[in-house]
């Protein structure tokens, strides 16, 4: 957790106002200017009210007689109709200029692609070119603006609608089912960069946590290799492995290599190589891992992950096998 | 010449058993009773989903609050929404326009009384059977079952492989019920102002609630009804097996969130257009002046009624349309701010060079004109696509539209409620606890929804049941929720008012505000055929005209 301690803002580590990465530094200065003007045209406004009722107020001394009666005025009106058009003209053009950046940029050669599904209540991440399968902990490169290596996100649901957002790194684009849609991200800095799901998506939408970390390239390529290394086999823990093997564990989570191959929940080949469970909702710990097999409702009320009701002997080699997924 | 004269002299209604006059009641087509029924069953939801957001701010009050189940949190935000919009908002705009445009028009009832009480009772229908399902959704099991599907429902999760049991139809058929009372009372209305006029009364004399509220209804009619179709859709897809939305069956999503837009867009406009009516009313009365530019606020009236039907996909900006299309629905959005702007410039120039007298309801109309400015300028914020990026679907646009709801159309709503409950009743209210009212409401508004904005900026989604410590929310989402106590012990003490005046207020006079227009030259409360003879007028402030004969009204229009 202290790893985006230093990264984050002052604020807040999900602070719109904090980019780091140019479709979200794009749209900071595009708010830059839409807060300047909508600041300037409330200033003029309040002005006049305040004016009007501190100026216009019926006073203690009044004579009883009706104010000059006004209908309107076609000058006066004609003014405040052509100001706010090229107002909303100049706005506009911002706008547009920065949708083109953000929606028309390709894909360089150098991009990482990777593609996001949303699940309830986690999400899947592939690198189709690289081979590898993870979940809820998406690892990319830094981007070094003279040589940027951006990635490139594709975005699927295999349920209901999600929507991807990690603030500081770009605005949020929804997962919808039978609707790819795509986001790229380009960031500068290495660290860890929060966000959410930011669609509703069901009973557990809060704690579909967003983890991104941005790696050095030396960093990136290491947990690549790492990530393609078959399930590791320990014979000590060959008890837990075979309760895995023979219990409904295998019909929603693979382990490569193993009879486990189930697509409904995360990939667990490389478990223990994350920083979180339960899409960020606990952090990995043997206890919370335990606490997650006993009952996944006690931490994430409403998880489609069934409590196994193992026993305390099976819990503690089904934690001991899974440890040893590294 | 004094209005006293036009005034019929009161007559005491002997009184009649209980039942007789519940029955009454139920059974009138009176226009002034229905707008009654409207309101006070409007009333009753106001409190049932003033409770339901209690609740979820209490749950947010810290991080891993555990107040409620994530099960019961989505069940309250869904119904705080569905309730909001369609059972309180709804009912009280359309309980105003039923009480006051007859009244203002100088004619004698609706168009279609009858029409008048179905519309209503359909509503009143409507808003039972959502939440019946507290009881009934899941039927034969027993346990009840409120709809946790957000109020905008959005596909797949109303399918029946995420929503099971019948949460999901009673909010369906709830809507689908309501929405055609919606439309009878709109069908209503236009006939109303059309047709019903007094004489000499033309389009361009009428006064701006009639024409804000003719557009309301016109977009009324346009917008319930891709909503009703939609809600049809949805139920041939969990009972027919349809696949308009079924995703798994090669359905689409996105569909829904176009015909949920399309209505949903509009129906701002259609909450907000009588709240513009209360204040056009209201400014000019207080500030002792005409409304600036009359026929310019009504060229923007119909400029918004306009525009209004083609900004929906702004709600969409996140799901990934092409640029062009993100380009249009920016520009579209935006020059909404124009006629807007016009409007809040008239009002200001309206109380330019008069004599403002800060009765309550005068108070609430400024607080309005305040808070609406800057849930427009916050609408132009997320109007700009890509910072909608970042606010879309965040703390900070249930703000902004909090600002637009609260801020604007409730604050107008109490301004109208103190502006014509002598009228409706026959009584003074307290002005002494329409201050208190206005005061704590003031600031717990501001405590709630300006502060709401912020945790937005800092990554807060909308719809969490929960948050983690460490995300600089915490605060933020602390002072949103005391600001919650404010609002609701100014509720009280606005009921409060409404009771004791009700029964202790002094008598009203037919027109205690000194007012232009020709609800206030019949009795108050009016009778039954609301004037003895119809009206003549000759200009937009018929009681202008009668108290200033050497200078009236229609030596300038």
């Amino acid at each position: 957790m202290a790893a985006f301690a230093d990264a984050a803002s002052p604020l807040s580590p999900t602070n719109i106002f904090a980019p780091a990465s140019t479709p979200a530094k794009s749209i900071f200065e595009l708010s830059l200017f839409v807060l300047a003007v909508t600041g300037a045209i409330f200033l003029v406004v309040f002005t006049l009210l305040f004016y009007s009722i501190v100026r216009f107020r019926k006073r203690a001394n009044d004579d009883g007689r009706e104010p000059p009666q006004v209908y309107g005025s076609n000058q006066v009106e004609l003014a405040w109709t052509i100001i706010p058009i090229l107002i909303v003209v100049a706005l506009f053009m911002a706008t547009a200029r920065v949708i083109a950046v953000v929606q028309g940029t390709p894909p360089p050669s150098t991009a990482i692609e990777v593609t996001a599904i949303g699940h309830q209540f986690w999400w899947e991440y592939h690198y189709p070119a690289l081979g590898i399968v993870t979940a809820n902990e998406l690892h990319v490169p830094v981007s070094d603006p003279a040589h940027p290596s951006p990635t490139f996100i594709k975005l699927l649901s295999a349920d209901t609608d999600h929507s991807f957002w990690v603030p500081r790194l770009g605005g949020k684009t929804d997962l919808i089912p039978n609707h790819p849609n795509r986001m790229w991200i380009d960031p500068q800095q290495t660290g860890v960069y929060l966000g959410q799901c930011a669609q509703y998506c069901g009973t557990q939408h809060a704690k579909m946590l967003l983890r991104i970390y941005v790696q050095s390239k030396e960093d990136f390529d290491r947990w690549i290799q790492q990530q393609r290394q078959p399930a590791f086999v320990d014979d000590a823990v060959s008890q837990g492995q075979r309760i895995f093997e023979t219990t409904a564990c295998i019909n929603c989570h693979t382990v490569s290599g193993t009879v486990a191959d189930g697509r409904f929940g995360p990939d667990l080949t490389h478990l223990m190589s994350r920083d979180t469970i339960a899409a960020g909702a606990a952090l990995n710990t043997p206890d919370n891992l335990r606490r997650w097999i006993l009952n996944p409702n006690a931490i994430k009320p409403g998880s489609l992950m069934p409590a196994m009701e193992s026993n305390d002997q099976e819990l503690d080699a089904l934690t001991a096998y899974l440890e040893t997924l590294r | 010449m004094s209005t006293d004269a036009l005034a019929l002299p009161r007559t005491e209604p002997a009184s009649r058993p209980v039942v007789a006059s519940l029955h009454e009641w139920v059974t009138t087509v009176d226009h002034k009773r229905l707008g009654i029924l409207y309101m006070m069953y409007a009333m009753v939801f106001l409190l049932i989903a003033g409770i339901e957001a209690t609740v979820i701010r209490i749950q947010l009050i810290r991080p891993y609050n555990d107040f409620v189940s994530p099960q019961v949190f989505n069940r309250l935000f869904t119904m705080h929404g569905t309730t909001m919009i369609f059972f309180v908002v709804m009912p009280f705009l359309f309980g105003f326009a039923n009480y006051l445009i007859p009244l203002m028009l100088g004619a004698r009832d609706m168009a279609f009384p009858r029409l008048n009480a179905f519309s209503f009772w359909m509503t009143a229908f409507g808003g039972l059977l959502l939440y019946f399902s507290l009881v009934g959704a899941n039927g034969l099991y027993g346990a009840g079952n409120a709809p946790d599907v957000g109020w905008f429902a959005y596909a797949p999760l109303t399918s029946r492989t995420f929503s099971v049991g019948h949460s999901t139809d009673f909010w369906t058929l709830a809507l689908l019920v309501s929405g055609f009372g919606s439309i009878g009372t709109a069908i209503n209305i236009v006939a109303t102002v059309l047709c019903m006029r007094c004489p000499g009364m033309t389009l361009a004399k009428m006064p701006l609630f009639a024409w804000l509220n003719l557009v309301m209804a016109g977009l009324v009619i346009l917008c319930i009804s891709p909503l009703t179709a939609a809600q049809i859709m949805l139920v041939v897809d969990r009972y027919l097996g349809g696949h308009f939305f079924d995703t798994q069956a090669g359905g689409s999503a996105v569909i829904w969130m176009h015909f949920f837009w399309v209505f949903g867009h509009p129906e701002v406009y259609v909450l907000v257009l009588p709240a513009f009516a209360f204040v056009s009313e209201i400014i000019p009365v207080f500030s002792r002046k005409p409304i600036f530019g009359y026929s310019v606020m009504v060229g923007a009236t119909v400029a918004i009624g306009f525009i209004s039907m083609s900004v929906w996909a702004h709600h969409m900006f996140t799901v990934g349309m092409s640029s062009a299309a993100n380009n249009f629905f920016v520009i579209s959005t935006m020059a909404i701010a124009v006629p807007t702007g016009i409007k809040i410039f008239n009002w200001l120039a309206t109380m330019w060079g008069g004599k403002i007298e800060f009765k309550t309801p005068m108070l609430f109309c400024i607080a309005f004109l305040f808070q609406f400015l800057i849930a427009g300028l916050t609408g132009i914020m997320q109007g700009a696509a890509p910072f909608d990026w970042h606010l879309g679907s965040s703390y900070f646009v249930v703000a902004h539209f909090h600002y637009v709801i609260v801020g604007g159309i409730v604050f107008a709503l109490f301004a109208a409620f103190y502006y014509w409950f002598p009228k409706m009743s026959g009584k003074t209210y307290s002005e002494t606890l329409g201050r208190l009212h206005f005061w704590l409401f003031i600031i717990g508004f501001h405590l709630t929804f300006d502060f709401m904005h912020i945790p937005g900026l800092l990554g807060m989604p909308r719809r969490i049941y929960t948050y983690e410590p460490g995300r600089g929310w915490d605060t933020w989402n602390f002072i949103v929720t005391i600001g919650v106590f404010f609002q609701a012990a100014g509720i009280l003490v606005f009921l409060g008012n409404l009771a004791w005046s009700y029964f202790r207020g002094t008598a009203a006079g037919s027109d205690p505000w000194d007012a232009w227009t020709l609800e206030w030259s019949t009795n108050s409360p009016p009778p039954a055929y609301n004037f003895a003879s119809i009206p003549v007028v000759k200009s937009r402030r018929p009681l202008w005209d009668l108290k200033h004969p050497a200078d009236p009204d229609w030596n300038y229009e």
